[in-house]
């Protein structure tokens, strides 16, 4: 199953889904990009179609693989915990998580894999501190469902959770430098940039990420 | 020659052979200026190569696809088979609007090295002596089928190759073209292989050699001489090597335990049940088309099949650099080249920072799957192959709209 209800993801007047467009943003033109659980191939197509990338695919599900082979996207059927080891050093100039990191086993040695094989990191999450979130926890007294994350608590594959304070911590402790952060909120537009970490972890719904390595 | 006069690979010594005169084929003859360098050690010269095509090539001559056959395969692979008056044996994939376009690309199969059909084998003459090679014929690899298809390449003026497909054996000649000769190879599609062949593989492979050997008709090989033909130790061999390519549950499904035309076993060693009856057609309508000892050289070079010790011991370094963009396909019901095996070719070709796209299909059907009607095969090798030509400059297809 998708990690997020991708039906109720928000998107562009013509269809794009927002998150993938500020990832695809966030990328120089002509690079060479791996995206790690990448689903159907929708960013691989836009990388392609707007910033001429070479870009490359990771998938856990076998549709979702087969799918994008089948649309002439270069994608193996594989799991972001285990096969990422089998690539080598600077194989690529940004690695992409989208909407991933919580369904990993590992996120910290799936986040230090990324910026070993790439230069650049791009990574994109559900945060779990915002604020409806936080309410359905404290009001209601059960696990947060949301129309991005529907899914019960006992039949998820969102197993690791994290809000942007955390993933910044994580950044922190693996030693990576951020380059740019964006936070979304429920309708897909950007929070204002200068507005402080607290105000983007309570109503940011999603965020994105771009890291590259220290030193 | 008429047609009337021709017989089979296993008739009479002194009939014209398929061998030696391929029907419906084209074949391409190199004399002593163009000698084959084998692994082996030799040189063979004169041999011939025969071969069909199917489409047209283009004017940049970039529109070429080579498609390999495996074991029992030919080239025959989507026309009327001159000796079985079958199907060809990939038409669902190759053909005009097939995933294998040939209304947009040039198809060109050529019988392998060692084979029966026309390619010089262990059946064919040797002009040395006028009588047929036998088992004086050189041992041949996989490597060596790839060279002489490159000498056929350069034969027909082809440079590049814009994909390099096959199956089985055919995949391992496919991974070996993109080894030796990486700037030939556009694309590649190797399906239900490896890059070694198995101890478990080697060890099938030499119980049909030893049934070959055993029957008293093989003669040490000199069949084709004595005017005899080892008919029943190749039908075991294609008996027992059939099995492998099915798998539990497809046998189970087709069979079952069910009787053959009676309703209660005959306490004897007829063939009660219809999967023992299947087995016997298969093996019977096998030596029809096949030579006892073309099945020896075959199978000997998959054994000897390793990309990995050709490389150093290092697989990934038989990749390096490689610019040709590759799609994996494995079947999950195949034993005989499992997915790992699969996962191993595109660990290397990671490991080589190469363009690579795997795709594991799901089927009951065995190995034998990459032959049979799979849906999911033809959407993907048609998407690669599309998405690939894109990338070539080919003219817009065809298979994806029409899918």
């Amino acid at each position: 199953m998708s990690s997020l209800n991708l039906a109720n993801i928000a998107r562009t007047p013509t269809g794009a889904r927002i998150d993938l467009v500020m990832v695809a943003e966030m990328v120089e033109r002509g690079v060479k990009v791996l995206d790690v659980g990448c689903g159907d191939g929708e960013l691989l197509r836009l990388l392609s179609e707007s910033r001429g990338v070479d870009g490359r695919g990771i998938e856990l599900s076998r549709e979702g693989v087969n799918e994008c082979v089948a649309k002439g996207l270069a994608v193996i059927q594989g799991d972001a915990d285990t096969d990422l080891a089998d690539y080598p050093d600077d194989a690529f100039d940004y690695v992409i998580l989208s909407q991933t990191l919580q369904a990993t086993r590992h996120p910290r040695v799936v986040l230090e894999h990324m910026l070993r094989i790439g230069r650049r990191a791009i990574v994109s999450f559900p945060n779990f501190g915002h604020w409806q979130v936080r309410m359905q926890l404290l009001f209601a007294g059960h696990m947060p469902r949301t129309d991005i994350l529907p899914y019960s608590w006992y039949d998820t594959p969102n197993i690791h959770h994290c809000t942007i304070k955390d993933f910044r911590q994580l950044c922190t402790e693996v030693g990576v430098r951020l380059e740019k952060a964006v936070a979304l909120n429920a309708w897909g537009s950007p929070l204002r940039l200068n507005a402080p970490w607290w105000f983007w972890n309570l109503f940011g719904e999603q965020a994105v990420f771009l890291l590259s390595r220290k030193g | 020659m008429a047609e009337t006069t021709r017989s089979s690979a296993l008739d009479a010594p002194d009939a014209p052979r398929e061998a030696d005169f391929p029907r419906d084929s084209l074949v391409a003859h190199f004399g002593i200026d163009k000698p084959l360098k084998l692994d082996a050690g030799v040189e063979l010269s004169p041999y011939q190569i025969a071969y069909k095509t199917y489409g047209a090539l283009n004017a940049d001559r970039s529109n070429a696809v080579l498609v390999c056959h495996a074991l029992t395969g030919d080239q025959h692979v989507a026309n009327l088979h001159p000796v079985t008056k079958k199907a060809g044996w990939w038409e669902t994939l190759v053909g005009p609007g097939r995933p294998i376009d040939t209304e947009r690309y040039f198809v060109i199969c050529p019988n392998v090295m060692g084979a029966c059909m026309g390619t010089t084998g262990p059946s064919s003459t040797n002009p040395a002596t006028g009588k047929p090679w036998g088992l004086e014929f050189p041992v041949i690899t996989i490597r060596d089928m790839v060279r002489a298809q490159a000498m056929l390449l350069d034969h027909l003026g082809i440079e590049q190759l814009f994909s390099v497909a096959g199956g089985s054996m055919g995949g391992m000649q496919v991974l070996q073209w993109a080894a030796s000769y990486p700037n030939r190879v556009f694309s590649a599609l190797p399906i239900a292989c490896a890059t070694r062949h198995s101890a478990q593989n080697i060890a099938f492979h030499e119980v049909g050699r030893q049934a070959i050997m055993a029957d008293p008709e093989w003669r040490g090989g000199r069949y084709h001489l004595e005017g005899s033909n080892p008919r029943r130790g190749l039908a075991v061999a294609r008996m027992g090597a059939h099995i492998t390519y099915l798998s539990d549950a497809a046998l189970h499904r087709k069979f079952g335990r069910k009787f053959q035309d009676r309703d209660n076993p005959t306490f004897s060693f007829d063939a009660d049940f219809e999967v023992e009856s299947y087995l016997r057609h298969q093996g019977i309508s096998f030596v029809e088309r096949f030579d006892a000892n073309s099945y020896l050289y075959l199978t000997r070079a998959m054994d000897y099949f390793d990309l990995a010790a050709d490389a150093g011991g290092v697989l990934a370094n038989a990749f390096k650099g490689t610019p040709t963009r590759f799609c994996v396909i494995s079947f999950t019901s195949d034993w005989l080249f499992p997915t790992s095996e699969s996962r191993a070719i595109v660990h290397a070709l990671n490991a080589s920072s190469a363009r690579v796209s795997f795709a594991e299909i799901v089927t009951d059907k065995g190995h034998d799957a990459f032959l049979l009607d799979e849906p999911e095969l033809f959407a993907i090798v048609g998407g690669f192959l599309d998405g690939a030509g894109k990338a070539r400059g080919l003219a817009a297809t065809s298979f994806a709209a029409k899918s």
